[in-house]
């Protein structure tokens, strides 16, 4: 009742092939993606060690910008590896790594940490590190417990303490054995043990290895890689929070399942165009409402993505106004310092004055000009056309008025000009009123203004000189720019360009697919596009759809005759 | 050396040898001597024999030839004639010569993705379209509610004169012989070449180009139960020694399984009951020579469904089959699961169904389809009878399920020679697909690159972009292969270019241009594309408005037409 004998040697000739395939598979992704070539030429130089001078190398590294890790700096390698380096895959090089993994150059720190990652991660610190405690060589490393001892050099001098934590495959970053060294922070140090590892037989990582290791052997995926990057150059807490929602992964979550639904759906209808005569007939509608809730989530994706752009590069806000009716009081205010020079004089500001702030953790870049009016000074009229030139490209205007005026013929002037401006290039920039100077008088409405209000978004009473208002000016500004519906807890995760890119042929796909379904093309023509879609959902992880489909089909429905 | 033509090449004058003559030659003698000089053939007969030294009778009568193909099933038919076709002295070597081109399981043809498959073999000048269209007892369009490219033909087809309506053409081809032997040895000469083949009878057969069609025949074993015994099919011996002979040459070999239903006395059916499945009344038709357009009276399908007691009896039995009982690991195709697979992983489905197919207008059985199981005969009548219809019924074949050996296709180029060996092709099963049509399909291919080798040309290809062949030659090359390969329509990127209509614009300007487009089928070809493109000039500058023109064309193609359409 056994096999014959040929299965059994075939099935275990079977399996040595999978990792190859799935390599291929890899290096067929990657390319495009984060990854440069290795330069192979690294490993292979003689063995004899010339220390090149530190800082070319380190620029050099430094200048070929890495999408991943772009941290972290590397001294130069002084030694290839002793022994071939054990097969990798993947496209990937092969070999156990080393590098420095926090920053270097700025300053002394108390601790620097080295980092080795490979099959030979455990061999190679086992010639580097010598336990302090007293037990028999060679080093045995104990997964995830730290232990304390020296590092040495090749000749068996002490060349720091350090304290060694071993991560063993496969609970490490990069599903490898993972070894790190805490030295002190001292770059002599640092440089000193990383050297000594690279002797030892490890080999200096390429920039960003390491993520790339863990993203090849399905530690993370592609979405989540990109934000490890994001999050170590992240400059604001906004930015760092979104990066470290989408490590955990909340926005491969739900790429994953946009993904899953679509191959679902492919799923269905191909069942059906290969095994017409065994299927059920297909109920279209619950197809179309599958198809809109895909695409409804698509749009919320689409949106965060918005948020995303403004929590790296933040918002421009002009604010404009007649002269002497209190934008750089308002500026000042708003921005807690003194930034612009206020005096009772009309038309003290000449020129636009920048000042920054932060509403809801976006950086906002507050422009404050010269107040608009006809004007036969040659300085003031420049400055002028660089309050109408800011309020263009801003995004987003506040229109000052002062309620001791009132709205004035001025005021309308003003905004003529402006609504003339914005057709002529084209754009439409929301508008915000603010009516400054509410302490004084009460503001009253007249004819004129109810002209006028309506294309104001939002109506906000502000006293420049003791700060009231602005908190509900920072309201209106998120209001109006629709950050609201981001919400504060939860779902803080963002979208980066490729994935920005591939969300908008996903969401194109479903525009499309919903045109053909409106023109009645037959079934076969819907897959295109919603293969597409599972195709661009697919690019954001980093996965590929071909035998998922057809597996899904015949693990979901009874088919064959 | 490939040489890489992307149909619709244009046809330049590469010269036609084909000779689909009328009856009249002699009866083939083999001969040593090749009819026509052949480049490796001279080459091979230089350096390894003395015509005229001591014992040249004996040497003389060596046989040799351009091409054999091993195999007379429906790869090893298609590579026959189109080798011979092309002008290569072409030797048929089968197991069994009444059993040429036999259906061993379901006697049907087309399908989607499989349809087109035999039209494009067609639009290259194969056979498998021209005899499904001759023999077919029954005809449907499927996917008809579907879009044009998905829409597909099925024959049911008589599977007697099928195989006699082959073997009629195999044996009136010229330039190729058939000869009943099991060849067990592939032989190689120097420079890692083929030179021919070895015979379990200790014959040798010489030739420059040899393609192998197995079929489930290498150490195939056939299973009923736990019973098992070395066959290639019910009632016919395996072909042993070549697995040995390939792995001793440094192929690796991998198994596959698959299996067929039972078959049932018609006689003892009560059809009264039963659901009938009838033939489209406008029949469509494989080939697009329309000479072969001659309609017959069609036969009746039924369908059936299993019932509870089906159900109970397979899962009351489940340690007796294969799989649950754990006697058979290889895996067999998803596409046809055995009765006992569909019951245990679709447990929610109360009853399954059950085509019940003619194999022929005058032989009484019937095919079980959907309807294979691995269970001992004992159990199988008692199981066929728990469906409606068949409480009475006669069994006349019993389910059985094969094990065979197959070279994983990566060993392969896209020309479909081995790698490792000039000369050496491989077509059908041993490339682990399943499927008559797939078979055919690589069994041209191989025909035509196998003729011109031996004649010094270089190879063909065809693109995977460029139809359903090179598609289906480019996963088996390039993938991973888990069960026998079918094509389904899913397997292209390209799946709406590649429509049944036009294989022929997409293949037959590259098949005259290879050589196997007969003058007539090119001035069809050529008149049809005239009026293709007359019609659309026409098209072009007619222009009708109206709404009401509009709403009749909606009415009638269930497509909806924008306000002016030219």
């Amino acid at each position: 009742r056994t096999l014959p004998i040929p299965i059994q040697m075939v099935l275990l000739k079977k399996k040595e092939k999978i990792p190859m395939q799935m390599a291929r598979a890899v290096s067929r992704l990657l390319p495009f993606l984060l990854w440069r070539p290795p330069r192979p030429l690294l490993r292979r130089r003689p063995l004899n060690p010339s220390p090149k001078p530190l800082t070319t190398r380190a620029k050099a590294l430094a200048s070929c910008s890495s999408l991943v890790l772009p941290g972290d700096e590397r001294s130069p390698p002084s030694s290839p590896s002793r022994r071939a380096p054990p097969s990798y895959g993947g496209g990937g090089s092969p070999g156990t790594i080393a590098a420095i993994v926090t920053s270097l150059g700025g300053g002394p720190a108390a601790v620097g940490i080295v980092r080795l990652s490979g099959t030979d991660a455990v061999a190679v610190v086992g010639r580097v590190f010598r336990p302090a405690r007293r037990e028999p060589a060679p080093w045995r490393p104990r997964s995830h417990f730290v232990e304390y001892g020296v590092a040495l050099d090749g000749d068996e001098s002490v060349i720091d303490e350090v304290l060694v934590v071993p991560m063993l495959a496969p609970r490490s970053y990069t599903r490898e054995d993972v070894v790190e060294l805490q030295c002190h922070g001292n770059d002599l140090c640092l440089r000193r043990v990383l050297r000594a590892c690279l002797e030892a037989g490890a080999r200096l990582a390429d920039p960003g290895e390491f993520t790339l290791r863990a993203f090849l052997n399905g530690r993370l995926d592609l979405a989540q890689a990109e934000n490890v990057s994001r999050l170590i150059s992240a400059k604001s807490v906004a930015a760092a929070d979104s990066a470290l929602a989408g490590i955990q992964g909340g926005f491969s979550t739900l790429v994953k399942s946009l993904r899953s639904r679509c191959i679902e759906l492919i799923t269905e209808i191909e069942a059906r165009l290969d095994f017409e005569d065994e299927m059920p007939p297909l109920d279209p509608m619950m197809l179309l409402s599958k198809i809109n809730s895909m695409m409804q989530e698509v749009q919320d994706a689409l949106d965060t993505a918005k948020y995303d752009k403004l929590l790296l590069s933040g918002l421009q806000i002009a604010i404009i106004g007649r002269p002497n009716v209190g934008k750089s009081s308002l500026l000042n205010a708003w921005s807690k310092s003194e930034r612009a020079i206020v005096t009772e004089i009309a038309g003290t500001t000449r020129d636009v004055v920048e000042a920054n702030v932060s509403i809801h953790g976006i950086p906002v870049t507050l422009l404050d000009t010269a107040g608009i009016r006809e004007t036969d000074d040659i300085v003031e009229k420049i400055g002028v056309e660089r309050s109408e030139t800011a309020a263009l490209g801003a995004d987003m205007v506040i229109m000052t008025i002062s309620a001791v005026d009132g709205w004035t013929e001025d005021d309308t002037k003003l905004i003529k000009r402006v609504m003339i401006d914005e057709k002529c290039s084209g754009s439409t920039v929301p508008m915000v009123l603010v009516i400054n100077k509410v302490d004084c008088t009460p503001f009253v409405p007249g004819e004129e203004f109810e002209k006028f209000s309506g294309i104001f978004r939002k109506h906000v009473h502000t006293c420049a000189v003791t700060g009231k208002g602005i908190s509900e000016l920072e309201r209106a500004v998120i209001e109006v720019r629709g950050l609201e519906s981001i919400p504060s807890e939860g779902r803080r995760w963002t979208v980066n360009q490729r994935q920005l890119e591939q969300l908008m042929r996903t969401q194109e796909a479903f525009t499309r697919l919903e045109s053909s379904i409106n023109e009645q093309l037959p079934l076969d023509f819907w897959t295109i596009d919603l293969r597409e879609a599972a195709l661009a959902l697919a690019t954001i992880s980093g996965e590929d759809i071909s035998e998922e489909v057809l597996s899904s089909i015949f693990s979901k429905f009874c088919i064959g005759k | 050396m490939l040489l890489r033509l992307r149909p619709p090449a244009t046809a330049a004058g590469l010269s036609s040898f084909l000779s689909s003559g009328p009856f009249t030659r002699p009866l083939p003698s083999p001969s040593w001597r090749p009819r026509r000089p052949r480049l490796s053939t001279a080459a091979a007969a230089a350096s390894s024999s003395a015509p005229n030294g001591p014992g040249g009778r004996l040497e003389s009568l060596r046989e040799r030839y351009d091409v054999i193909v091993v195999g007379g099933g429906h790869a090893g038919c298609e590579a026959a004639l189109a080798s011979a076709r092309l002008g290569a002295r072409t030797l048929l070597l089968t197991l069994n010569i009444d059993r040429i081109a036999w259906q061993p399981c379901n006697p049907a043809v087309g399908g989607p993705a499989k349809s087109q498959l035999v039209h494009e073999v067609d639009a290259l000048g194969g056979d498998i379209g021209k005899i499904a269209d001759r023999c077919y007892l029954q005809k449907r369009v499927l996917n008809s509610s579907k879009g044009p490219a998905v829409r597909a033909l099925r024959a049911q087809t008589d599977k007697r004169e099928y195989a006699m309506e082959m073997r009629k053409v195999v044996e009136s081809t010229q330039n190729l012989f058939i000869r009943e032997a099991m060849a067990t040895e592939v032989m190689i000469g120097k420079n890692d070449s083929v030179e021919g083949v070895h015979t379990f009878f200790g014959m040798d057969f010489y030739a420059p180009s040899v393609v192998l069609t197995t079929g489930t025949f290498m150490s195939g074993k056939i299973w009923v139960g736990r019973t098992s015994m070395p066959a290639g099919r019910a009632g016919e011996s395996a072909s042993q020694g070549l697995t040995e002979n390939l792995q001793h040459l440094g192929f690796e070999t991998d198994r596959l399984k698959t299996g067929t239903p039972p078959r049932i006395d018609r006689r003892t059916v009560d059809f009264s009951r039963l659901e009938a499945q009838h033939g489209d009344e406008e029949v469509g038709w494989f080939s697009f020579d329309p000479e072969l357009h001659v309609e017959r009276e069609q036969m009746c399908c039924y369908l059936t469904r299993t019932t509870k007691e089906t159900h109970q009896i397979v899962t009351d039995n489940l340690d007796e089959t294969p799989t649950y009982g754990g006697w058979v690991e290889a895996k067999g195709p998803r596409y046809c699961p055995a009765i006992e697979d569909k019951i245990v992983r679709f447990k929610d489905k109360e009853s399954h169904q059950v085509f019940l197919e003619p194999e022929g207008r005058d032989v009484p059985e019937l095919y079980l389809q959907g309807f294979s199981t691995g269970l001992p005969e004992r159990l199988q009548l008692p199981l066929v009878r728990t469906l409606p219809g068949l409480e009475n019924c006669v069994m006349l074949r019993p389910a059985y399920a094969v094990e065979y050996d197959y070279l994983p296709a990566y060993q392969c180029s896209r020309s479909l020679m081995t790698k490792r060996f000039e000369g050496l092709f491989f077509s059908g099963q041993i490339n682990g697909t399943t499927g008559y049509e797939e078979a055919a399909a690589q069994g041209i291919v191989s025909g035509i690159n196998a003729a011109r080798h031996s004649d010094g040309k270089p190879l063909i290809v065809l693109e995977r972009e460029s139809s359903y062949i090179g598609t289906l030659i480019d996963d088996l090359v390039t993938k991973d292969l888990r069960e026998p390969y079918r094509m389904l329509t899913s397997r292209s990127e390209h799946r709406l270019l590649f429509r049944s209509d036009n294989a022929d614009s997409r293949l037959t300007p590259f098949g005259r241009e290879i050589g196997l487009i007969d003058d007539r089928r090119w001035e069809l070809y050529k008149s049809k594309q005239a009026r293709i493109k007359e019609e659309k000039e026409r098209l072009k500058h007619t222009r009708v408005s109206g709404v009401e023109f509009a709403a009749e064309v909606t009415a009638v193609s269930n497509q909806p037409v924008k306000e002016s359409s030219t």
